[in-house]
């Protein structure tokens, strides 16, 4: 695969820089896994995961949207929506304001979310996904917002809908308004089910905290990427709270499915081909869809929602 | 073992004194005198201490072992309260209670955070933090409440959902996340009331609600002061300054708009007359109840979305 090493343009993310990780062509790199000296070029086209043991590295979220999107057609909304600090948080003489104007110019978007329309191999979509590296995507108002008018925006445009965690929880700066933003999202989500279109849920590592405590956890399809961490709390959080060393293999992706809390793990090479094949399936309604709360959508909705067609499946 | 706050003790001289007196009244009623002019004294301290509590000492108040807890409300401010038990999947989570009872005649559903006042029962109850079993008997509770048309109400006080390796196993994020998602969508009106501590998603779990009313020294925040601490500072030491930069009180709620009212306390706060309080919360609670079940399913949820979907603030939108 070509897929990092070429710096395509088409996607119109506002990236700084500093988010496009260096591809220096000598470089080693260990696997924190199985120790394995690596290649960085050869890993990289690997989609970053170890050829020797699959232990899969964390991406950027524009090596995300880059792997799992068809090329070009990502469509970001609200590039500019941003935390307006509704607590004017500050601490030692420092401001959450000035540390958020830090936080956009390391992580290269105004927020730690984006959203916007897209296509996976054809089927249009929504597709939400947390920046990591934006205060490691944790959840404000804005966050919740955009989550909120992802939601907004596959309900009206009749699409499914992608969510793509990584965030290490609520964002303590914002409060109770950060906590809130888990029933905003939720409460949003509600209205899906109005039209009918599957909402798929990827978990990536770590989606901790607040983000699986409300909307990632809610998902039709829920699909974690293979050694994921995914919990109610971060593993120091428990550690402590149990006063001994972790259990290997607690909170993670394959813990998950074990449990029977979400659907798949699916390795990163075949995400893209997995949400897709989903995707045509749960749009490819032949009977009508009884769906709730009718009475309260207005009438020319309704009648569009009681006709669904399939949007746009394949090629 | 009660609690001693530890911003009471410049009164402790003036109430060992004026107890002193309470008892020499038995035989000297210049010694009621003197005790009714003490205790005039003291009732002016404590309505002076209280109006100025800083967040931190406010989350001691509502952290009191004597504070009254929700099955202390259901027996004084409720009747016929018939505990149900269960998630009907794995246990019983005692952290959270719940069953049908009459307020005022009426019949309501009651699910709630319980905490212990001593530390057998706090150990029995796990210090009011639930796991999966709990949120799951909440939304039996909240299913069974839609179907027969029986308001909901909430109590809240909690230190934050349980943390451990057996609760992520069960699912502890499917259930809050459900939870919250059930309570979005509840066909009956939901009323919350944080009566004491209300932290993390283990509060918002039963805490989706029409109306939200806050006792005058509770509160309210994403994570405990102690771990919002350790996740900005790295230091649980900081809690008295996270309680402060969070902004917690019920007071900064109400003015965040984020809760709807603030219910006074008795004097020195809810620990010191359990009764007074169950009798205020009571009469606050019942012409809430009746405003709300007079309102139509269809704008009752309407204006729930909105009151969630439309939380601001924000800057740099497209629209
Ligand atoms: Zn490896």
């Amino acid at each position: 695969m070509d897929l990092f090493r070429r710096r395509p343009r088409h996607l119109s993310l506002p990236f700084g820089e500093h988010n496009q990780q260096e591809e220096p062509d000598n470089l080693w790199i260990r696997c924190p896994s199985c120790n394995e000296q690596l290649y960085e070029r050869e890993y990289i086209d690997n989609l970053r995961v170890c050829p020797k043991c699959r232990f899969h590295f964390r991406l950027s979220l524009y090596e995300r949207l880059e792997t799992l999107l068809d090329a070009g057609s990502f469509e970001e909304f609200d590039k500019h929506l941003r935390s307006s600090d509704p607590l004017n948080f500050r601490s030692e003489g420092s401001a959450y304001a000035d540390k958020l104007i830090e936080y956009e110019r390391k992580a290269g978007t105004a927020e730690a979310a984006v959203y916007g329309s897209a296509s996976v191999e054809g089927v249009p979509l929504v597709v939400a996904a947390n920046n990591f590296a934006f205060q490691g995507g944790s959840m404000g108002v804005a966050v919740g917002e955009k989550i909120a008018r992802a939601v907004d925006l596959a309900v009206s445009r009749r699409v499914p809908l992608l969510t793509i965690s990584a965030s290490g929880g609520a964002r303590q700066h914002e409060g109770v308004y950060a906590l809130m933003q888990m029933a905003k999202t939720t409460a949003a989500l509600s209205r899906l089910s109005r039209v009918g279109m599957p909402y798929v849920s990827l978990l990536t590592d770590p989606t901790v905290g607040g983000v699986p405590a409300s909307y990632a956890m809610l998902g039709d399809v829920t699909i974690a990427e293979p050694g994921a961490f995914i919990g109610f709390a971060g593993p120091r959080v428990i550690e402590q709270a149990i006063r001994q060393k972790l259990p290997p293999g607690t909170a993670t992706a394959e813990s998950m499915l074990a449990h029977g809390m979400i659907d798949m793990v699916c390795s990163r090479a075949e995400l893209r081909g997995t949400i897709a094949r989903l995707l045509r399936l749960l749009t490819g309604a032949s009977y009508p869809r009884h769906l709730e709360d009718q009475a309260s959508l207005p009438a020319e909705q309704m009648a569009a929602g009681m006709h669904i067609e399939r949007t746009g499946v394949g090629d | 073992m009660a609690t001693s706050l530890e911003f009471e003790a410049p009164l402790s001289e003036l109430q060992a004194e004026l107890d002193k007196a309470r008892s020499a009244a038995v035989v000297n009623p210049d010694s009621g005198r003197n005790a009714d002019r003490l205790q005039a004294q003291l009732n002016e301290r404590l309505y002076v201490l209280y109006q100025g509590l800083n967040p931190w000492q406010k989350l001691q108040v509502a952290r009191h072992s004597n504070r009254p807890h929700p099955l202390d409300y259901l027996r004084l401010a409720f009747t016929d309260f018939t505990e149900l038990h269960g998630d009907r999947c794995f246990g019983d989570d005692k952290a959270i209670v719940g069953g049908p009872a009459f307020l005022d005649g009426r019949a309501v559903m009651v699910v709630a955070h319980q905490k212990g006042h001593d530390t057998r029962e706090n150990v029995r109850r796990n210090f009011g933090m639930a796991g999966p079993e709990g949120f799951r008997k909440a939304q039996r509770l909240f299913k069974l409440a839609e179907k027969l048309g029986l308001p909901v109400i909430t109590m809240i006080d909690t230190p934050g959902a349980n943390v451990g390796v057996a609760d992520e196993e069960r699912g502890q994020v499917e259930a809050i996340a459900s939870s919250i998602a059930e309570m979005c969508s509840l066909k009956v009106p939901i009323i919350s009331v944080v009566t004491g501590e209300a932290n993390s998603g283990g509060a918002l779990a039963i805490g989706v609600a029409d109306r939200i009313l806050m006792l005058e020294h509770s509160t309210y925040s994403v994570a405990s002061p102690e771990a919002a601490a350790v996740i900005l500072w790295r230091s649980a030491q900081r809690a008295p300054e996270a309680a402060e930069a969070m902004r917690i009180t019920a007071q900064d709620m109400l003015n965040f708009k984020l809760v709807d009212m603030v219910i006074p306390e008795p004097l020195g706060g809810a620990h010191r007359d359990a009764t007074g309080m169950a009798l205020t919360v009571r009469d606050t609670l019942i012409p809430v109840v009746t405003s709300l079940v007079s309102m139509g399913i269809t704008d009752l949820l309407e204006a729930r979305y909105r009151r969630y979907r439309d939380l601001g603030p924000f800057t740099g939108s497209d629209l």
